[in-house]
């Protein structure tokens, strides 16, 4: 910013020159380093305090256009909507209630089976930030960060299944890779016929790709996925997605399915974090207590952990 | 002295205002359509202040988007890089074209952008992004004479140089 001395006609041509090359190359080797060791968010971790607030500056307006659609909503719309919800939790109700009565039963079948496994889930809630990661990225913000006690690898769910897991956490908050980003991996099993594989994200747009179904397996449209557990990432039991097409693949030694994700990924604003996941990360404790004694059991807990691979690896 | 603070001022918060509103979520429909604001401010100083912009600028500008958007660190600023290289290059004819042939030179500047990106998307393993990705630099350079006039017109009523 100082005074220029030589005319911006005739700037040397070779210092800019060089000073380009200087940048490119100096871009360049933050690009390889950054892509080898993944730095980028050790640094955004420091920075945060720089970084945080632009978030927040960024996110305001579409905070407040839904604050905005709050208060000028129609009364009667809002009523509509009201009753809808209490129709709804009148529905959730009954249904916990009767979970309730079959999970206690469980518990006590379990503890005569002598397992430890319970189904207690501790969640916590967080919303999205309004914030645009670049089109064509599979990520969210949330609200929530490590001093809210968030960490990596947490699923996330909403009201109607899996949505992803937090990938990156900043001081308040995180960044989650949604199901169907194709870096993402998650362990499912088919509803119908118990078959365990595992759904990818997809390059091409919102859905899900399983692309290793044996070609003999009976996978049909309208298939249920819900989380295997396998892995010890996602707990079992939660809805993934809907089959919505079955072909078989490129390659042709496997079928290929494609499947919606069941959670709203687009419309959501208040997410759930899962905590203290019942099984530690890694290859799953061999589990022969559950079930018939081992005596009668055929042997197929030991190829259980074979699939855990691509799961362990699904947050890069 | 206070004319020249309030230079600076200006000169930095449009740069902040740029990021802030690459961060800016639109409706999914628009997502592609998003023009890349960083780069037309950017242009817009090189064009009107060459003398001040250096390729410094631009790279630490580029740094910071790419900490904001953390995709990949010095992705956003070798692009920035570039752009500013090349606008300050061809400034003295980019400043007196008519207002058309500007835009153009523009659209030229942002799909250059555009293909910066690709490469280091596809030297990082990414898939080719679809289409609609490309319609970016044509919104970009349909809003350049607009976001000129108005800086210009907002640069002589706080008559800053």
């Amino acid at each position: 910013m100082g005074p220029e001395s030589s005319s911006p006609l005739f700037t040397g041509s070779v210092a800019g020159t060089l000073r380009l090359i200087f940048y490119l190359a100096l871009a360049m080797v933050l690009m390889v380093l950054d892509h080898r060791n993944g730095w980028l968010w050790r640094v955004r971790y420091n920075a945060a305090v720089v970084v945080e607030p632009l978030y927040k500056l960024a996110g305001m307006p579409s905070a407040g256009m839904h604050a905005l659609g709050v208060a000028f909503a129609d009364r009667k719309l809002l009523t509509e909507q009201n009753q809808h919800l209490r129709e709804d939790l009148l529905l959730a109700n009954a249904k916990l209630n009767r979970m309730a009565a079959v999970a206690e039963q469980n518990q006590r079948l379990k503890e005569l089976l002598d397992t430890r496994h319970n189904l207690t889930l501790k969640v916590q809630l967080a919303r999205v930030v309004g914030v645009d990661l670049g089109a064509y990225r599979h990520r969210l913000m949330l609200d929530a960060g490590a001093r809210q006690g968030v960490k990596t690898g947490q699923p996330v769910i909403d009201a109607h299944g899996v949505m992803g897991q937090i990938v990156h956490v900043l001081p308040s908050t995180s960044e989650m890779m949604l199901v169907t980003d194709p870096d993402s991996a998650i362990p499912v099993v088919i509803e119908r016929t118990g078959l365990r594989t595992v759904a990818y994200g997809s390059r091409e747009g919102d859905q899900l790709t399983l692309p290793t179904i044996p070609r003999a397996a009976d996978v049909k449209a309208g298939d249920h996925l819900l989380t295997s557990g396998i892995g010890g990432r996602f707990p079992p039991g939660f809805p993934v997605g809907e089959v919505v097409s079955v072909a078989p693949a490129a390659t042709g030694t496997f079928l290929e399915a494609h499947a919606e994700p069941s959670a709203d990924l687009d419309r959501s604003q208040d997410v759930l974090l899962l905590h203290d996941l019942a099984a530690p990360a890694g290859p799953p404790a061999p589990a022969p207590e559950a079930g018939p004694p081992a005596s009668l059991a055929p042997a197929v807990s030991s190829a259980a952990p074979a699939p855990a691979t691509p799961a362990t690896g699904a947050a890069r | 002295m206070n004319r020249t603070r309030l230079a600076r001022w200006w000169f930095a918060g449009t740069l902040l205002v740029s990021l802030l509103a690459m961060l800016l979520p639109l409706p999914t429909v628009l997502e592609p359509f998003k023009p890349y604001w960083p780069a037309l401010v950017l242009l817009y100083w090189t064009l009107e202040a060459g003398d001040r912009m250096t390729l410094g600028m631009a790279f630490a500008l580029g740094l910071g988007a790419d900490l904001l958007d953390g995709v990949l660190l010095g992705e956003q600023a070798l692009r920035l890089t570039a752009l500013v290289f090349i606008a300050l290059r061809f400034r003295s004819r980019l400043r007196f074209f008519p207002m058309w042939q500007q835009t153009l030179a523009v659209l030229a500047l942002l799909v250059n952008d555009r293909i910066l990106l690709l490469i280091v998307r596809a030297f990082a393993g990414e898939a080719l992004p679809p289409l609609a990705w490309w319609v970016s630099p044509f919104v970009g350079a349909a809003l350049w004479p607009f976001l000129f006039l108005l800086m210009d017109d907002l640069r002589m009523r706080l008559r800053i140089q």
